[in-house]
């Protein structure tokens, strides 16, 4: 995974709340594989029509084609589970998306792609977006290790991340092998919980 | 000792490790489907593989087409569609993984079969490839979605990293109105806390009117958990829910098995005096059928209420989305829900597809003749034999539904069953997002028996005065 630590960007306002996976990826387009195609499906029933050329969707033009960084309203990534979302945001070239709350799975899907899910309070996204809006193209920084948003007006605006997630993404730490550490304790936990749930053993689980 | 929580009880006794706050949870069953392929895609790039392949079970739904299935595999027409099947077999034969595939008896939607099958149990955490897994708890487990990357954890090594979600009751007390379904309910609920109301929350519902309610309702109100936003929805394990869990084929077999299993499920409810970080009660008496008018679930209201006018939007941002929803729905402020005609009815999906949804409609389906094309997609082929068992597809078929196969069809509406731009759907699926049911389709989400209802006038009406 690649390691997330500062990022300067442009960033785009949305200002609409509750803007789902299904938007982010088409369902659709849910079985192309992981790579380059997918910067073009971000968004796609909105940023084309159906005859596929494109529409004057923000993220279509400049500035917002270089966007690095998306400034969001609540609930922002709710509904499926696909991971596709990510994928798209990334290909597209979006690193961080700062909103007031996200989607818990779009949340944990973006961790382990190495985008920063960022969440400030409701006013705060808004009061950025207003300056977005005030000023298109304009810039966003972002410290993951001083846990501070920077905004179009250079002021800092603190964030909490838990501790073990800002470390996962300032070093691209993979999840899988951080967990083998742990097989012995799995193993050792399966020993006690299937002796205690028969019910549950080898057996009962390959019928 | 200070009173738990159902949730506390079973995320406790799955807890295998912490890194500061971090939780490193013991999975028991893993479900996935054919969208899968990022996840086994994954698995190949790393050479690793599965842990625990028998807990891990797989499901032909999300592709798979809903008509012409004695053609087999080799008759699915569009190649990517096909090949996602073929990759699904060829993927969970060679990690050793259970597939309830294609031709199998028991085939259906991931959130159907392992309930059917016994896989389903009070106590246990489930992870599933698929946000709709929240279904599960409706047996008294603790049963999330998750992405690609998790998934692929999962089965790497049968564990979950998890930070714990807060709590929040719904109690919801009294007896359902007449011709008022769990899915109202559940509408209502979403309705009331809106389509972020659960985020970073764990529901448990609580409240007589649960209590009353089958297995296949209990599954409905938990599977759409996540369209509040939650983490996962429960409720406590009873008599109705063992009754439901009898003989089933995973199930504990009867005598010591059983016994054995049925001392911890009677551990697990919520005890008097625990204490949750948020409660809602709602009184089932209140609540009616309910459409959706808009473009997440959030925005819906009782069958006799009329579309909202965004002037009267509590604050700016709802005014602005609701008058984007407006437009994305092609709808008039201030017109009533009834004269919403319709062009198409959806029955089906992992919310609506059990027995007693079918059995729902075709109550309903008896009293005329659908107007607009309807379909019926039985979740299941179980569930498809046992109504054809009850003569229900012969009355739905002589009321001008069609019957299908089973599969997620037009909810999810990659297999080939979508909307035209434009089309309008009742459905009694559980997002009505902006071109989820196809690029241009108009969502309105409602239970089995008000779509049937709405298919036999071809707007929406109150299934109360068909009845």
């Amino acid at each position: 995974m690649q390691p997330f630590t500062t990022l300067t960007a442009i960033a785009v306002p949305m200002h609409e709340a509750n803007i789902d996976t299904n938007q982010l990826c088409p369902t659709r387009f849910n079985k192309v594989p992981r790579g380059p195609k997918y910067r073009e499906i971000l968004f796609y029933d909105s940023r084309f029509k159906p005859d596929g050329t494109p529409t004057e969707f923000m993220l279509n033009a400049a500035p917002y084609d270089q966007s690095g960084i998306i400034v969001a309203d609540r609930n922002f990534g709710c509904g499926s589970s696909r991971e596709t979302a990510v994928y798209a945001l990334y290909e597209f070239g979006i690193r961080c998306v700062i909103a007031p709350s996200f989607g818990d799975i779009f949340a944990a899907n973006c961790a382990k792609n190495g985008l920063l899910a960022l969440t400030l309070p409701e006013e705060q996204c808004a009061a950025i977006r207003r300056q977005l809006q005030d000023q298109p193209g304009a810039t966003v920084s972002v410290d993951l290790a001083a846990q501070t948003v920077t905004d179009v007006q250079g002021k800092a605006h603190k964030f909490e991340i838990h501790e073990v997630r800002k470390r996962c993404l300032l070093e691209g730490l993979d999840d899988i092998a951080r967990t083998q550490q742990y097989s012995d304790r799995i193993a050792g936990f399966e020993n006690h919980y299937y002796k205690d749930r028969p019910w549950l053993g080898a057996a009962a689980r390959s019928r | 000792m200070t009173a738990r929580t159902m949730f506390d009880k079973i995320w406790d006794s799955h807890v295998v490790a912490e890194e500061e706050g971090e939780i490193l949870l013991y999975v028991d069953r893993a479900l996935i489907h054919e969208g899968s392929s990022h996840a086994f895609a994954a698995l190949k790039r790393r050479n690793q593989s599965v842990a625990r392949p028998h807990q891990v079970f797989a499901f032909t739904d999300h592709y798979v087409p809903t008509t012409g299935r004695e053609k087999g595999i080799a008759g699915i027409a569009v190649d990517e569609i096909r090949n996602m099947v073929i990759a699904q077999h060829e993927n969970t034969a060679k990690h050793g993984i259970k597939l309830f595939g294609f031709d199998d008896p028991g085939q259906g939607i991931l959130h159907i079969v392992p309930p059917e099958q016994g896989i389903t149990q009070p106590g246990l955490l489930i992870a599933g490839a698929d946000s709709h897994t929240s279904t599960h708890g409706a047996f008294g487990a603790v049963a999330f979605g998750m992405g690609a990357s998790d998934m692929t954890h999962v089965m790497a090594t049968q564990a979950t990293w998890q930070r714990k979600p807060k709590k929040l009751r719904i109690t919801v007390n009294g007896k359902l109105g007449f011709g008022v379904a769990p899915k109202d309910i559940i509408l209502a609920v979403i309705a009331n806390i809106g389509a972020a109301g659960g985020v970073g929350h764990a529901i448990e519902y609580a409240g007589s009117t649960f209590a009353a309610m089958s297995m296949e309702g209990r599954m409905t109100v938990c599977n759409m958990s996540i369209e509040a936003g939650a983490r996962c929805g429960m409720i406590a394990p009873d008599e109705t829910t063992y009754a439901y869990m009898d003989g089933r084929p995973y199930a504990p077999k009867k005598g010591a098995e059983w016994d054995a299993a049925m001392v911890r499920w009677q551990e697990l409810p919520t005890e008097a005096g625990a204490v949750f970080d948020r409660e809602v009660t709602l009184d089932a008496a209140q609540i009616e059928p309910m459409v959706t008018w808009g473009v997440n679930p959030e925005m819906a209201g009782p069958v006799g209420s009329a579309v909202p006018d965004p002037r009267n939007a509590p604050d700016e941002r709802k005014r602005s989305d609701w008058t984007m929803a407006l437009d994305y729905m092609g709808l008039q402020a201030g017109m009533a829900l009834q004269d919403i005609k319709i062009d198409r009815v959806f029955i089906g999906s992992c919310t609506n597809s059990r027995i007693e949804d079918v059995r729902a409609a075709a109550e309903v389906a008896k009293r005329g003749k659908a107007v607009v094309p309807a379909w019926v997609v039985p979740g299941s082929k179980k569930v498809k034999v046992q109504a054809e068992q009850e003569g229900l597809d012969k009355i739905l078929i002589a009321a001008g539904f069609e019957w299908r196969d089973p599969g997620c069809s037009l909810c999810t509406a990659i297999n080939g069953d979508q909307l035209k731009p434009g089309e309008r759907c009742a459905s009694t699926s559980n997002r009505n997002f902006r071109n989820r049911q196809g690029p241009g389709g108009r969502t309105h989400l409602v239970s089995p028996a008000m779509a049937a209802a709405a298919a036999l006038k071809g707007h929406f009406t109150d299934v109360r005065e068909l009845l």
